[in-house]
């Protein structure tokens, strides 16, 4: 019985960590979607909300939800604004190009918060902190549900949104063919300036889900990595795909660093991404594409 | 303007274009002779080092310039033949074996994360090679037996006919024989079948294979002699630094390989050797100018990388031919003077060109 | 004595029957052309036969060949060579250097001897541009040399596309839609290539047009194409004439 116990916290400390690799994928596919940019600086922008936030709660003292609302607010912002400002103008230039952007961007990022904020790990009262709950005679870690519950909220809601309102449609459209959906009407580039939008927004409430777990700190930005595994694993298509690649890749590490000797546990997650791309780089989910020539 | 009169195809052939470019490469060879008998160690030692990364920088040129292909994870490379010929250098073996020997057993690496990555292209390939970086760097950490871990691994003095190069003057040297070496091997791909290959590859692999060109074998073989190159400036890397920690092969050194290959200018030799000029000597320029900084932005860590970030994002919004570029276009304005035109340099407007299908 | 023969080509995608059950034959020296209406199946019968496609059912021989199954490196070693519906050059490389790598299939020396840049490979480069400038000659495209592709209009870039074919010295050519996006003149120009490629050259040219006038000037046998089935095979008036064809080109009448 306690093995099992055991084996159970150790898929629910990985789907909790899974999916915030889930989030942080999820911000990518959005963008990859649109645009068939990657921002290799989503995780640093995780990592900025998750400042914003602490600034907003613990250094002015705003009630939990009220500083979390308007962190996510704010760093949506910011990521419209780096669109319309930095990213449009590499419209044309090869897919390399815009990675080695994202990440220089993304040095420009850490340096930023490590001058607002110092390096070192910062949290926040959250009201999920410290506290546990009793599930059929499991103890859990609030922090860790909350992280999943807030997870799956978010993604009902960003599933609703593309599928129910006009602007959730106008986005796909977008995405699908940039020429038609101009043609439609659709003011495409505002579009993709509010895609990004979107995308830091669920990048900040990852750090804030985060926070409880894990300290905010200026290397936090690193988890994006591993996100590559469950974006692939997703297979670069879907909301559903990027949440169930998070929670595999969550689960294998939390399995791997039980099971396996110390010190594999870090290199899990880069040997299940390596492995996807050279068997199923199309991942789990989506088709292989051709060129007609 | 001049006009370069061509009289046979020998000409187009040959690794200058005119008698002009013979006289200024001969002076420019003198002149890096003669550095070291004029300059002081630190700068013999700091221009030994840009030999180094011009090395890698022309290996990782021909990757991503040449054959399209992007590594985001070049350092593991640098590290596998810094870590070869040290531990080789070790157990006896002389310098003049164990640096083609680290290029060679690096080439085969390269060529073992080149194959399983064949049918990758762009964003999947980038984010491959990060992965494959990460776990080699792991892999250094881990095989303590060999590497010695974190604990470190002191670097053997090399002898070359039985001189030491334990100062910077050898290394200095050293590197510069290889750099030359380098430089003759990448002219001579270019100018052949195999560089003509990488390029058809960069741009359409379809009609690349309709022209027989062997995808597998090309690109297996781009991975191949990159990776070489950049094994035998691990090589020398190991010399640089005489003691080696596997921390050193990390994210960061493969961005600034990458730094080097898009800032120099894709697509052009002379750009990864501009590249590599840039890249390490902007750490010594921030040193210099650090304490003017206003607000003490001097006195903060993380300047460096931040610096990186800075300059890559502006090089790509706004040079997007790097220093090559900027180069090219500043020759041309004199040659042309007074005849330039304003939009002689201008960008003209691109749309999106879909990579998902090529 | 047929230069190149397909039995019963055949591929699905899905549900759908691009190519169904096509068997014709072509001979040594003769222009043959495929014609029907758009999404007949026409490129990507020529998709067939440069293995980019892998047919589900099938046969292809060339020159007492099976090429069914290679891959498709090796087709330009063989003697087939194409030209791209839209245009696939090399654009970022100049106008000699896409020709040059139309020679790669000729290359004599192995990768080594490249890099050292041995005298073996200096003699095979020089001999390589010789055969380039031919077709640089041939076509007519000397001025343009050295400039870079991005920066050639349409027209030569089709003509472009050709000489890098014609670089590799090839049996079988397979012109996709050769005319496209020419105007009048440029697409008689054609014409008279392809003839001189037949005549001079000894060249066999398989054909996808859509221009009749071209297809009447040039061709010897032509092969009507509809929904991946063959129509009508013959001279190119036999074909034009067959009620089968015209009803796919203009309709039929409706039955009331």
């Amino acid at each position: 019985m306690e093995d099992a116990a055991r084996l159970l916290q150790l898929v629910v400390n990985g789907a909790a960590a899974g999916c915030i690799y889930g989030l942080i994928a999820l911000g990518f596919v959005l963008i990859y979607k649109a645009t068939e940019m990657v921002n290799f600086a989503q995780g640093d922008i995780m990592m900025l909300g998750g400042f914003l936030a602490f600034s907003l709660i613990a250094h002015w003292g705003l009630n939990y939800w009220i500083g979390a609302l308007l962190a996510i607010l704010i760093t949506a912002a910011f990521g419209y604004v780096l669109d319309a400002v930095v990213l449009r103008r590499v419209i044309g230039q090869p897919q390399f190009a815009v990675v080695m952007l994202t990440l220089g961007l993304g040095f420009i990022f850490r340096a930023g918060a490590g001058i607002t904020w110092g390096y070192d790990s910062v949290g926040f009262e959250t009201p999920f902190t410290n506290k546990t709950v009793n599930l059929g005679g499991l103890v859990l870690g609030q922090d860790n549900v909350s992280i999943i519950v807030g997870t799956v909220i978010l993604c009902g809601v960003l599933f609703t949104f593309f599928s129910k309102t006009r602007l959730g449609v106008a986005m796909q459209a977008a995405s699908q063919n940039q020429l038609a959906a101009y043609y439609m009407g659709i003011p495409v580039r505002n579009i993709f300036s509010m895609i990004w939008a979107i995308s830091a927004g669920v990048a900040a409430v990852a750090g804030i889900l985060l926070s409880p777990v894990s300290m905010i700190d200026v290397n936090m930005g690193f988890l994006g990595i591993k996100a590559f595994a469950a974006a692939v694993i997703g297979g670069f298509g879907s909301i559903p795909g990027s949440l169930i690649g998070g929670v595999i890749v969550g689960v294998v590490e939390q399995l791997a660093g039980y099971y396996l000797p110390a010190g594999f546990q870090e290199v899990t997650s880069n040997v299940v991404l390596l492995a996807m791309l050279i068997l199923r780089p199309q991942g789990l989910f989506a088709e292989r594409m051709g060129k007609r020539v | 303007m001049r006009y370069v009169f061509r009289t046979n195809y020998r000409q187009d052939l040959a690794a200058w274009r005119h008698r002009g470019d013979v006289f200024w490469y001969s002076l420019l060879l003198i002149v890096t002779l003669l550095i070291p008998m004029v300059m002081g160690e630190f700068y013999v030692g700091e221009l030994g080092a840009v030999f180094i990364f011009a090395i890698a920088g022309v290996g990782l040129m021909l990757l991503v310039g040449y054959t399209g292909l992007i590594s985001l994870g070049h350092a593991a490379f640098l590290g596998i033949g810094a870590y070869t010929n040290s531990v080789l250098l070790s157990k006896g073996v002389p310098f003049l074996i164990t640096l083609p020997v680290a290029g060679l057993f690096t080439a085969l690496c390269g060529a073992a994360i080149g194959r399983p990555t064949l049918r990758m292209s762009g964003l999947y390939l980038a984010i491959a090679t990060l992965a494959f970086g990460s776990i080699v760097g792991t892999i250094f950490q881990k095989w303590t037996s060999v590497t010695g871990g974190f604990d470190g691994f002191p670097v053997p003095t090399p002898y070359v006919f039985g001189i030491p190069l334990d100062n910077a003057t050898g290394i200095y040297y050293a590197s510069l024989v290889v750099l030359i070496f380098v430089l003759w091997l990448s002219t001579n791909m270019l100018r052949t079948p195999v560089g003509r290959a990488m390029v058809a590859i960069r741009d359409s692999e379809i009609s690349a294979q309709s022209m027989g060109i062997h995808l597998a074998r090309y690109k297996t073989l781009a991975f191949a002699v990159s990776a070489g190159m950049t094994g035998l400036a691990g090589a020398l890397f190991a010399h640089y630094v005489r003691y080696l920690a596997p921390d050193a092969f990390d994210v960061l050194l493969s961005v600034q390989f990458v730094t080097i290959v898009f800032v120099g200018g894709l697509g052009s030799i002379r750009g990864a050797i501009l590249g590599a000029l840039f890249v390490r000597l902007l750490p010594q320029f921030i040193a210099i100018i650090r304490d003017d900084l206003p607000f003490g932005i001097g006195r903060m860590p993380g300047l460096e990388p931040s610096l990186f970030g800075l300059i890559l994002v502006l090089v790509i919004l706004f040079q997007p031919g790097g220093i090559d570029g900027l180069w090219l276009k500043t020759k041309h304005w004199f040659q042309a003077y007074p005849l330039k035109r304003a939009t002689g340099g201008r960008r003209q407007k691109s749309y999106a060109r879909s990579e998902r299908l090529r | 004595m047929s230069l190149f023969r397909a039995e019963n080509l055949s591929v699905r995608f899905g549900g759908i029957r691009a190519v169904d059950s096509v068997t014709f034959d072509v001979r040594r020296g003769e222009v043959f052309s495929i014609i029907g209406p758009n999404g007949a199946g026409k490129t990507t019968i020529f998709n067939l036969i440069s293995r980019i496609y892998n047919s589900t059912e099938g046969k292809l021989t060339f020159d007492e060949h099976d090429i069914t199954r290679i891959p498709p490196h090796r087709i330009a070693g063989l003697g087939i060579a194409r030209t791209f519906q839209n245009i696939e050059l090399f654009a970022n490389a100049s106008l000699l250097q896409n020709l040059l790598i139309g020679r790669h299939c000729h290359a004599a020396t192995g990768i080594l001897a490249q890099m050292g840049f041995l005298p073996s490979a200096r003699r095979d480069e020089l001999r390589h541009r010789e055969k380039a400038e031919d077709v640089i000659a041939f076509l007519g495209l000397e001025r343009y040399r050295d400039t870079l592709i991005a920066n050639l209009p349409y027209g030569v870039r089709k003509v472009v596309e050709l000489g890098r074919a014609l670089c590799t010295e090839p049996k079988l050519l397979l012109l996709d839609e050769p005319s496209s996006g020419l105007n009048v003149e440029e697409t008689e120009g054609m014409g008279f290539w392809i003839e001189d490629i037949k005549k001079d050259l000894g060249i066999t040219v398989i054909m996808v047009e859509h221009d009749m006038s071209l297809v009447n000037q040039v061709s010897d046998r032509v092969m009507a194409l509809n929904y991946g089935k063959v129509l009508s095979m013959g001279s190119p008036r036999e074909v034009q004439s067959d009620p089968e064809v015209i009803r796919a080109y203009l309709g039929g009448e409706v039955e009331v």
